[in-house]
């Protein structure tokens, strides 16, 4: 396995895009108008979850975006995901 | 392979790719008739395995009625009971992918018909799980279903598609575990490594999503250049990305290189 020096070697320039990328979506988004959006209040209620000091933010950012309910659902009325489940309040 | 060009047997083909699994999935639209399922059967048994052998590689497949079309659970009985005539092909290698797509009463109920198909033909079962926000929850209703199975061999069933929050859920109740990688959109390959780091590589393989959407069939060749590049042996990486399949795949008394 790579060292910690290595790894950011490799990958810390992709990284850095990366959160370029998510940033200037943010202000892109902010930027057009039209409703708020859950999809968007979900991805940025989950930022603070990068912050964390703590191993395991890639499942953590997971579980924010994904149905915690339990029980199936009655019926089926679309057939594609979004990305966030409609249970967020703003 | 239904939904690639000739391309990309090629490609596989230069790649060494020793051997494709299909499994019976979504058209991108959903079929009008059983008799469509029929003719899609006949493209996976008969047509797909001819294709692929023109570039020497061997071509297998898993059927059932995906999730995705299990919602009217009358038209998914009707096309079910065309299974057996398939199941004795020589390239199937069992029942799959079957599974949830929006963790409904109707798609579970037709998740645990095919189970018990498999069980009654003594086959390997791949399961679907469904995809962001739908997955954690539709893991853990597969799981809690599958746990009613009491004669299941877990060693004989893979739960496709896991990722961070849904590895461990999967590996630590005894399944084999599938990572599918994705060029966009969910599993990347330098995620599937970090994976294989926090999990181990018992149980667990990778598979390339190769579908209608943005996907690549080069996609676990790529990840074994980014376990290169991340300092893997030769050795790891053939034992992830070769023996495992390998090693599940052989429990179907069809799989043969």
């Amino acid at each position: 396995m790579l060292t910690k020096q290595e790894l950011l070697d490799l990958q810390f320039i992709g990284a850095r895009a990366s959160l370029i990328d998510l940033a200037a979506f943010l202000d892109r988004v902010e930027r057009h108008e039209g409703p708020d959006d859950y999809r968007f209040e979900a991805l940025k209620k989950a930022l603070p979850i990068l912050l964390s000091n703590q191993p395991g933010r890639a499942k953590a950012a997971l579980e924010a975006l994904s149905d915690e309910t339990h029980e199936p659902i009655e019926r089926a009325t679309f057939q594609g995901a979004f990305g966030a489940p409609h249970r967020f309040d703003f | 392979m239904v939904s690639r060009t000739t391309d990309d047997y090629e490609k596989l083909a230069l790649a060494g790719c020793a051997a494709i699994c299909e499994p019976a999935f979504w058209a991108g639209f959903d079929r009008s008739s059983p008799q469509g399922f029929y003719d899609y059967y006949r493209q996976l048994t008969d047509y797909e395995p001819k294709r692929a052998a023109k570039f020497g590689i061997p071509h297998f497949c898993w059927l059932c009625i995906n999730p995705k079309e299990a919602e009217d659970a009358g038209f998914a009985r009707e096309v079910m009971a065309i299974l057996p005539e398939f199941l004795a092909k020589p390239t199937v290698l069992g029942i799959g992918e079957i599974g949830l797509n929006k963790n409904t009463r109707n798609e579970l109920a037709i998740f645990e018909e095919h189970v018990q198909i498999a069980l009654d033909h003594d086959l390997p079962v791949l399961i679907h799980t469904p995809h962001l926000e739908d997955k954690l929850k539709g893991t853990r209703l597969i799981l809690d279903a599958l746990a009613s199975f009491s004669q299941l061999d877990r060693g004989k069933v893979i739960i496709d598609h896991v990722e961070e929050h849904t590895a461990g859920l999967v590996l630590d109740q005894g399944y084999w575990a599938g990572m599918t990688l994705y060029p966009e959109s969910k599993c990347t390959p330098n995620r599937a490594i970090d994976i294989l780091e926090l999990f181990g590589t018992e149980r667990l393989w990778l598979n390339s999503a190769c579908d209608w959407g943005v996907s690549d069939p080069l996609a676990v060749v790529k990840c074994g250049l980014e376990m290169r590049k991340r300092k893997y042996s030769a050795e790891h990486i053939e034992h992830v990305l070769f023996e495992n399949p390998k090693a599940f795949l052989s429990q179907s008394r069809n799989f043969k290189l």
